[in-house]
């Protein structure tokens, strides 16, 4: 077990380090001076006179070597300085702890709703396979797994926003604030985030379940004379949830990769609507902030879910 | 000894997507209390079937047709698959050892709660004293340390070790009849040894039934009292082991008696290989199965339909029309 | 359906083979939903193929006044845009896109995420390592942040959709290396490989010759489900307006246009928004189908 996870923790650095390195030197990729990049739009820089470049190169490091300049930025980062955004002329840091907390508040209920009733909709229906409640559900994930985000959001608004009233269409509020109102907002976004997760975690659990359904050691189970919520959640539920979990990383990868959309649609305030903002604003110290961010909490989510299936999983712990 | 299991007519088929499977089709057999009966046949007989449908245990695409299963005076097979009547039965009364013990246990259960869930659930006992128990039951069936031991996952123990705790599952609850589904198939001859010689101690000091489902006849010769052979879905040919060894009167018998090599036979004897395959078990003739592989065919064999089975002398029944009598006039001997 | 058996006894010696193709065919055509999913794959293509001979009008040029935003009716039967284009021709156009982008894509990335999935998994080592630690860490972006952050950079290079196909391309590459890297290491693992290897023959000889062929039928499963997801992809860089150059037509882009005129014309964002909807579908049912037919015990692999 204790091997497993250092072994783990290992890959996880080196991946981390990777991806650090994808994000600098993608952005390295820019064309021009790096400092151009940092300075332009900040300040006349055309009348600028090259001494003040040179200060300022120096000032970012830019005249070092660019591995120096890559230790100098991965140490900024470990002391929370992600530079600072040319839009905003504020921290990136700051800018980012403003923003994140929508974007986590929508982010984790989506995926507790999608791993919590895809799972449950996953068992149920494998448990009464061909019955109503599974000829109704199964199809309805093949559906979760294709409708883009974008379209599903705007159809909910069309439906219950503006043809039944029920919803406010947009906007954000924070349920410390507000909590009623906030719940209300949050209502359609956090469904649109969690209806991959459901779909995939339905479909997943099922198949899962019908594999394990299969298998001689439930057969024992029923030979022994156990009752069939002991056989199904004793028995069969532990062994189904290993594939299940093995879905967390690409679902929070894909709930991550959707804020963006989400958020643009319901105009909500988060990180993925400022990452937006920011492409199109050339405001690429938010950028890459925000694209390591995301891969890191998708790095982290794999660490969990490979740790976890040690906990399922004896073959692992004890392996 | 008074009669503990009577099973009447029972048909089981598969309804695949190619056609009916009629896996069992009219068996009737019984077993008595402290016996040892053995069910030989090919693999795809019917007999692992059988012993499940008792169990009602078979679930889609495959469903008992018709039958009883006579247990304590009850049709076991008019309670519902998965009701109280049939949970209380199942590991209580009657036990099933499974062929693969790689697989039978889950692996992501201890031991001991695999063992102990019966005995909480059956005799309503306490954690700790089934608990007790198991550990009692496991240095029964030869497991060294067995305290220590307990708490492993079944990927711990060896494919011999798997199949002693199968043993100690079944025997848990004390049930009146042990089903022993080619229960060492799985495992190396040494160990099938050891595991046959240890289930027959059990059942005596149990004083349990069992019922030995094999396609090798050799394992059922020492223990068994009784045998029936299985082709195709039925008895062919029942009687007692002395009955079956001694002047086996089915062609298939006296197939699968040649193809057992033998020490004490004069040197040069051939083993026989019965020629053939079993048969395709969708879209059965009418006439006998074994017709195509069989050497003692006669004209009525080609006409006439399934012959009935047809008694002997005592307890000796074979299902065929051909006097296959004269022919072994040179039985193999035992 | 099932073959019966021949022998007119009834006794059949052994299984009757059903011939490969024609249970693939069996088996591919069995559920309704693969065969719709192939009708609306065969009508994309159509639709990109021909767009100019089915587009009743071109979709660039710009109405008269009074001609924006009308709502469906017999001349337009999808209505027009704000700038009096006809939809239902914009939608025609939007298939080339869609089905251009995913093309390339998804060739481009199987060029390189192909060869090195079958290096790592057959030499092993740090060959192995290096490759596949690079791919996880590439999957640890969510595919359409990496597409946007790596388009954000290469539109100071290229144009359009361009951008686009290189970013999307990159965001897939990892997905076809671990997949070929799993398929070979259980190819690797069969004897004729390794006879192959006694034999001496050269290492590439044996992955592209032997190992490669192999690998074929789950991977066409994996570029089928992967031209759904691209064209999802690309819909979603286009809604953020990410991608083609105005006037080109794009799904997503369109329904980011429609999105204003939300309550008073609906098709303009629900004709483009289905579009996309049910190619994704049908790319994603079709590769379904195509695993079951090619191989059943692919699910869960893929």
């Amino acid at each position: 077990m204790t091997t497993y996870i250092i072994r783990r923790l290992i890959q996880a650095l080196v991946v981390l380090i990777l991806v650090t390195l994808i994000v600098f030197f993608v952005m390295r990729l820019l064309p021009g001076d790096p400092v151009l990049i940092y300075v332009a739009q900040t300040a006349e820089f055309e009348a600028m006179p090259p001494e003040t470049l040179d200060r300022l190169r120096a000032e970012f490091g830019l005249d070092k070597h660019i591995m120096v300049q890559y230790a100098n930025w991965v140490a900024g980062i470990f002391r929370g300085d992600f530079g600072t955004s040319i839009f905003y002329r504020e921290d990136v840091g700051t800018l980012m702890l403003e923003r994140f907390p929508i974007t986590i508040h929508l982010g984790f209920l989506a995926v507790i709703i999608g791993a919590v009733f895809g799972a449950l909709a996953g068992m149920l229906t494998a448990v009464r396979r061909g019955k109503w409640l599974d000829k109704t559900v199964t199809p309805l994930t093949y559906g979760g797994l294709t409708i883009p985000v974008f379209l599903l959001g705007i159809l909910l608004i069309y439906a219950f926003g503006v043809k039944l009233g029920w919803l406010p269409i947009s906007g954000y509020t924070s349920p410390l604030d507000d909590f009623w109102l906030s719940t209300r907002q949050v209502i359609m976004p956090v469904f649109c985030l969690a209806v991959f997760g459901l779909a995939a975690n339905a479909r997943q659990m099922r198949s899962s379940m019908l594999e394990v359904t299969r298998q001689d050691y439930i057969r024992t189970a029923w030979a022994k004379g156990l009752g069939e919520r002991v056989v199904v959640m004793r028995h069969m539920l532990k062994n189904s949830l290993i594939p299940v979990i093995t879905l967390m990383g690409v679902g929070v990868s894909i709930i991550l990769g959707g804020s963006v959309l989400v958020e643009r649609v319901f105009a909500i305030p988060g990180v993925g609507s400022l990452f937006v903002s920011s492409i199109f604003g050339q405001d690429y110290v938010v950028v890459q902030a925000i694209t390591l961010v995301f891969a890191v909490i998708i790095l982290m989510v794999n660490l969990i879910v490979d740790i976890s299936y040690a906990w399922l999983d004896p073959r692992i712990r004890y392996g | 000894m008074a009669e503990l299991l009577k099973v009447e007519n029972l048909k089981t088929q598969f309804n695949t997507e190619g056609g009916v499977v009629k896996a069992v089709d009219g068996i009737s057999y019984h077993i008595d209390e402290q016996e040892i009966i053995g069910l030989v046949g090919e693999s795809g007989c019917g007999k692992s079937v059988s012993q499940l449908s008792v169990m009602q245990l078979i679930s889609t695409p495959g469903e008992i047709v018709g039958g009883e299963v006579i247990f304590e005076g009850q049709d076991l097979l008019k309670y519902k698959a998965h009701g109280s009547e049939m949970r209380s039965i199942r590991g209580a009364k009657i036990a099933i050892i499974f062929q693969e013990p790689m697989t039978s246990l889950n692996p992501v259960l201890t031991i001991n709660q695999q063992l102990t869930e019966m005995l909480e659930l059956h005799l309503k006992m306490s954690k700790k004293a089934a608990r007790e128990r198991a550990i009692e039951l496991l240095s029964m069936v030869g497991i060294p340390s067995a305290k220590s031991r307990i708490d492993d996952y079944p990927h711990q123990f060896s494919g011999g070790m798997r199949q002693r705790v199968m043993i100690a599952m079944a025997l848990s609850c004390s049930p009146k009849i042990i089903i022993a589904d080619e229960p060492t198939t799985a495992v190396d001859v040494t160990t099938q040894a050891q595991l046959l010689e240890l289930m027959k101690d059990m059942v005596e000091r149990f004083k349990t039934s069992l019922v030995i489902v094999t396609h090798n006849l050799g394992v059922v010769a020492r223990y068994a009292q009784r045998i029936y052979i299985m082709y195709a879905g039925r008895i062919v040919e029942e009687g007692t082991t002395k009955d079956i060894f001694g002047k086996p009167r089915h062609p298939y018998t006296i197939g699968l008696l040649k193809c057992i090599p033998r020490l004490d036979e004069e040197e040069g004897r051939k083993l026989v290989p019965i020629e053939g395959l079993p048969p395709n078990l969708i879209n059965m003739p009418p006439t006998c199965a074994f017709l195509p592989r069989c050497s003692y065919k006669v004209g009525r064999c080609f006409q006439e339909s399934w012959p009935p089975l047809k008694h002997l002398h005592g307890q000796h029944y074979i299902s065929c029309y051909a006097n296959t009598e004269e022919r072994t006039s040179e039985p193999a001997a035992r | 359906m099932v073959e019966k058996h021949t022998s007119d006894i009834g006794f059949s010696e052994a299984p009757v083979r059903v011939s490969e193709w024609r249970r693939f065919r069996r088996v591919f055509f069995e559920r309704k939903l693969v065969t719709f999913g192939l009708g609306v794959l065969v009508l994309l293509v159509i639709a990109a193929f021909f767009a100019p001979l089915l587009a009743p009008y071109d979709p660039y040029e710009l109405g008269d006044a009074g001609e924006s935003l009308l709502q469906p009716s017999g001349e337009h039967l999808m209505g027009t845009d704000i700038l009096g284009r006809d939809t239902l021709s914009r939608l025609i156009y939007g298939a080339r896109t869609a089905l251009m982008v995913g093309f390339i894509s998804v060739t481009v990335a199987g060029i390189i995420g192909i060869p090195l999935g079958i290096i790592a998994g057959y030499f092993g080592g740090v060959l192995n390592m290096v490759i596949m630690r690079a791919m996880d860490a590439l999957m640890c972006f969510p595919m359409l942040l990496l597409a946007l952050f790596l388009a954000a950079v290469l539109k100071e290079y290229f144009s359009g959709i361009w951008v686009v196909i290189i970013a999307l391309s990159v965001a897939i590459i990892p997905g076809y290396a671990r997949v070929t890297h799993g398929l070979t290491l259980s190819i690797k693992e069969n004897d004729y490989i390794m006879a192959q290897r006694a034999m001496g023959s050269s290492n590439s000889r044996v992955m592209f010759r032997h190992i490669l062929p192999n690998a074929f039928p789950p991977l066409i499963v994996l570029v089928t489900m992967q031209l759904g997801a691209l064209i999802l992809a690309e819909a979603g860089l286009s809604f953020l307006g990410i991608g083609i150059d105005p006037p080109g037509a794009a799904w997503g882009a369109m329904v980011w246009d429609g999105y204003r005129y939300l309550a008073n014309n609906p098709v303009l964002w629900l004709a483009p928004g289905i579009a996309i909807a049910l190619v994704v579908f049908a790319f994603n049912i079709v590769g379904d189908g195509l695993r079951d037919a090619l191989d059943p015990r692919l699910r869960g692999l893929l």
